[in-house]
């Protein structure tokens, strides 16, 4: 065998096993990937009943309902609209009403939320991202506004999961 | 006091890094190997500083001096201590002054390891280390200073979040990053190769110890963070392909193809510049990982703070040694001649072929966890990429190359014969063939993936010992039926062979408890004392629900009795809601209980108003196999560690350079 022919064959199979993965990524792009929608995204746009997404957004107060089985009702709003919403299954622990949260799941013909995971925070200071992306487009997010301080309510998202709102921590020295 | 000096010190051991940069260039240049001596005292120097300030800050958080932001901010009078220690590390700045600690430690072994590299490689490779000592140092200095101090100082910490107060998550870290860390290593072996212009199997023998050392940290790390998500996350899963688990298991993905293209690089003189590219992305995914999980782009447990200059800081970082590397790679790696040939069918082309899946499910990963946030920056569009994209996509890529790998040792090196090796094979890939088509049939009606998971993983078991046995009987001449001869010839051995096989039947054990997740199952509801719920085969009773007091929480903890189906009593499980009060946060404990292999998993949920708790039970199969398994892949890393091959020195192979005396330093 030629060192021309070993390099042919290097190639080819270098190249069917890079086809092969950009086959797949392109394949599982088309159909495994799931958007993120606000309740307000949800009121304007046509989505198509079972299509799976992301919805996040504040838990409405009130509206938190528990059924038999661990089954729990409850709406999440970004305050312009609001979408009702279904699980069964253990909340997370820092699950709470007036607070952020993210459910994944599909969206029901009649306009029912059922979500087969719910996540909160990881920390009592953090917003889920999108959640409070999705707030500050709706206008509807203060910089350290009204929210400030109040167990569970946390502050804005990128910030330190234990910068000083808290006056007994003081100033920073340095940074 | 101490913190000030440990400030100072981590000062120092920047100064020192930047000697440690400048002197081995100064002596390649002179020619004064007395400069190139230097290099390796600051290297050790360097280390020295940077374990000073670290022991200051641990000192600093274990006598809970709260005049200190970083102690206040992560921790409590009332924390046991093993979490005020674990805590050094558990906060942005200290897990930073982690990282460069095992950065220097690293860099101060190879300076203390004289006889395992040629002199003139090893400064030049503590130059490149130090330099990137140097800039992680000015990186903490500058943006993650973990000494900075409160004025007036507080009387109580903010305590450490309470998901990271957990044993397993003490060690996590450290782990981890004498893994990701380690491979910096091999980054500054490729990268002094490269401004050497030269390269040979004794750089790949000198650079593979520290590349399998590196990867089994890496591989306990990841199994030990993947174990704790398992347990403390309460959601029973074991891998969520998060970016911040894809962050770390990309590099190990990049290491492992590295340590194999170094066994064919060391063996034959082949693949030199495709090694050392892969050296170079492995660090480079490394650094990536870093910068996703650092740098807050991802929201998750481990971005403790995040800071738009840290975030800026760390992608400078990443585009000096990504893109410097890479332009260097451009630039000299034609320089390096081109080494051994090989037949596609053999050692080496199963190697490649390892290499060329190992990179493509390495990129899958890459493009899912990327992708989503270039296309956010781009469009301002949120998506998820989750487990299914990976699936799809990883898993195809994975199955082929298990498949190849018992094959590949079956081939001989320079030119192998396929038929050969696949009679070789040939029990192995029956047997497994049966026990697959065997659980298939036991469990007709089940998932069908997992009995042909199954079958893959005693493949590889199977395949494993077949491998020890084969090279135990011998070849030609010297091949022996006698079994006791089998025995002696086995135990003798070299460690590599018995640790390769090691390694690769931890694989299969990982494959097998995997696939047996296929057929687990969960159960729901609401108990109330005295009430069951059911999940396989077993079921479990609350016994009761009642409040209990911690040293930092309280918890509501309930008890609850597993059963088989038939009646018998398994066992006792705890699992609780804990409440920490200096963080206002409350996290659920599950409860565990081990029966073989397999767990039954509980879950704790809310409390109803009529007494009632909400409950999870999960029936695992043989999950532990699947941290098992990475364990005994690491022991394997481990065992070929030991042998005598990667002890012994390098014989000094490369003839001396005369040394241009003629030239007199200006």
């Amino acid at each position: 065998m030629t060192r021309k022919s070993r390099r042919l064959i290097l190639i080819a199979a270098c190249g069917s096993v890079l086809a092969l993965a950009v086959g797949l990524i392109l394949f599982a792009m088309s159909g495994s990937i799931v958007f993120f929608r606000s309740p307000s995204d949800i009121a304007q746009q046509n989505i198509a009943p079972g299509t799976r997404l992301r919805l996040g957004g504040l838990v409405k107060d009130g509206s938190l309902r528990r059924g038999p089985d661990q089954s729990v009702d409850f709406a999440v709003t970004d305050t312009n609209a609001t979408v009702a919403v279904q699980y069964k299954g253990l909340l997370p622990d820092l699950f709470r009403e007036g607070q952020g949260v993210v459910a994944e799941g599909v969206l029901e013909p009649g306009g029912v939320f059922r979500a087969d995971t719910v996540l909160a925070k990881h920390d009592e200071s953090y917003m889920p991202r999108e959640v409070a992306d999705a707030l500050k487009a709706q206008g509807r997010w203060q910089e350290g506004g009204p929210n400030k301080g109040g167990p569970g309510t946390g502050g804005p998202a990128p910030k330190p999961a234990t910068a000083s709102t808290d006056s007994t921590l003081g100033a920073r020295s340095e940074r | 006091m101490i913190v000030e000096t440990g400030h100072f010190a981590l000062a120092l051991a920047l100064a020192i890094s930047l000697v440690q940069t400048v002197m081995p260039i100064w002596a390649a240049r002179s020619g004064d190997p007395a400069l190139r001596q230097i290099a390796s005292q600051a290297a050790l120097g360097a280390f020295a500083c940077v374990l000073f300030a670290f022991a200051a800050l641990t000192y600093a958080h274990v006598t809970s001096d709260f005049s200190v932001q970083n102690v206040v901010e992560n921790s409590h009078t009332q924390k046991p201590l093993i979490y005020k220690i674990s805590g050094v590390w558990g906060n942005h700045e200290g897990s930073m002054l982690l990282w460069v600690l095992i950065l220097t430690l690293f860099g101060a072994c190879v300076a203390a390891a004289k006889n395992a590299v040629p002199p003139r490689l090893r400064a030049n490779t503590l130059g490149v280390q130090g330099l990137i000592t140097v800039v992680f140092v000015l990186f903490i200095i500058t943006t993650s200073n973990p000494f900075s101090r409160v004025i007036p100082a507080p009387l109580e910490g903010n305590d450490l979040n309470p998901l990271l107060q957990d044993p397993g998550l003490a060690i996590h870290p450290p782990l981890l990053y004498i893994g990701y860390v380690g491979f910096s290593i091999s980054f500054a072996f490729a990268v002094a190769a490269l401004i050497d212009g030269r390269i040979d199997a004794v750089w790949a023998r000198a650079v593979r110890p520290w590349t399998l050392t590196a990867w089994c940290f890496l591989t306990l790390g990841i199994a030990m963070g993947s174990y704790w998500a398992y347990y403390e996350l309460g959601w029973g899963g074991w891998w969520f392909w998060d970016p911040v688990e894809n962050a770390s298991l990309m590099p190990w993905i990049a290491g492992t193809a590295l340590l194999h293209s170094t066994v064919v690089m060391e063996k034959r003189d082949a693949l030199k510049v495709w090694t050392v590219l892969l050296a170079i992305l492995t660090f480079s995914l490394s650094l990536i990982g870093t910068f996703l999980v650092r740098s807050g782009v991802i929201t998750s447990v481990h971005s403790f703070a995040t800071d738009p200059t840290r975030g800026v800081f760390i992608l400078a970082i990443l585009v000096l040694f990504i893109g410097g590397s890479l332009t260097l790679f451009a630039w000299r790696a034609p320089l390096l001649r081109q080494g051994g040939l090989f037949a596609p069918i053999s050692r080496e082309g199963s190697l490649v072929l390892n290499n060329l899946f190992l990179v493509a499910g390495c990129a899958t990963v890459l493009v899912g966890t990327l992708y989503p946030l270039l296309l956010e920056m781009l469009t301002g569009e949120k998506i998820t990429v989750g487990p299914p994209f990976f699936n799809s996509t990883f898993v195809p890529l994975a199955i082929p190359l298990l498949l190849i790998v018992p094959f590949g040792q079956a081939l001989a090196w320079k030119r192998g014969d396929v038929l050969a090796a696949a009679q070789r094979l040939f029990a192995a890939l029956a047997v497994a063939l049966v026990i697959g088509f065997a659980v298939l049939a036991l469990t007709w009606g089940g998932p069908v993936m997992a009995p042909l998971g199954i079958g893959l993983g005693a493949y590889l078991l199977i395949g494993s010992a077949l491998e020890i046995v084969a090279r135990a009987r011998g070849y030609g001449a010297s091949r022996t039926r006698s079994l006791g001869q089998i025995g002696r010839r086995a135990l003798g051995l070299p460690r590599s062979a018995w640790g390769t096989a090691l390694a690769h039947a931890g694989v299969g054990i990982v494959v097998l408890g995997i696939a047996a997740q296929g057929w687990a199952t969960e159960g729901l509801g609401t108990l109330k004392p005295g009430q069951s719920l059911t999940a396989g085969p077993y079921t479990a009773t609350l016994d009761r629900v009642g409040p209990r007091q911690g040293p930092n929480y309280e918890e509501a903890a309930a008890s609850l009795t597993i059963r088989t189906r038939a009646g018998d009593e398994v066992g006792q499980v705890e699992t609780g809601k804990r409440f920490y009060p200096s963080r206002k946060m409350a996290v659920t404990e599950s409860g565990l209980l081990t029966i073989g292999a397999s767990q039954v998993y509980a879950s704790l949920g809310e409390m109803g108003q009529d007494g009632g708790v909400g409950l999870r039970l999960y029936y695992k199969p043989l999950v532990l196999l699947i941290w098992l398994g990475a364990v005994v892949m690491a022991l394997g890393g481990g065992l070929s560690l030991t042998d005598r091959r990667m002890r012994v020195g390098v014989p000094a192979k490369a003839k001396a350079r005369p040394i241009p005396n003629a030239v007199p330093a200006e």
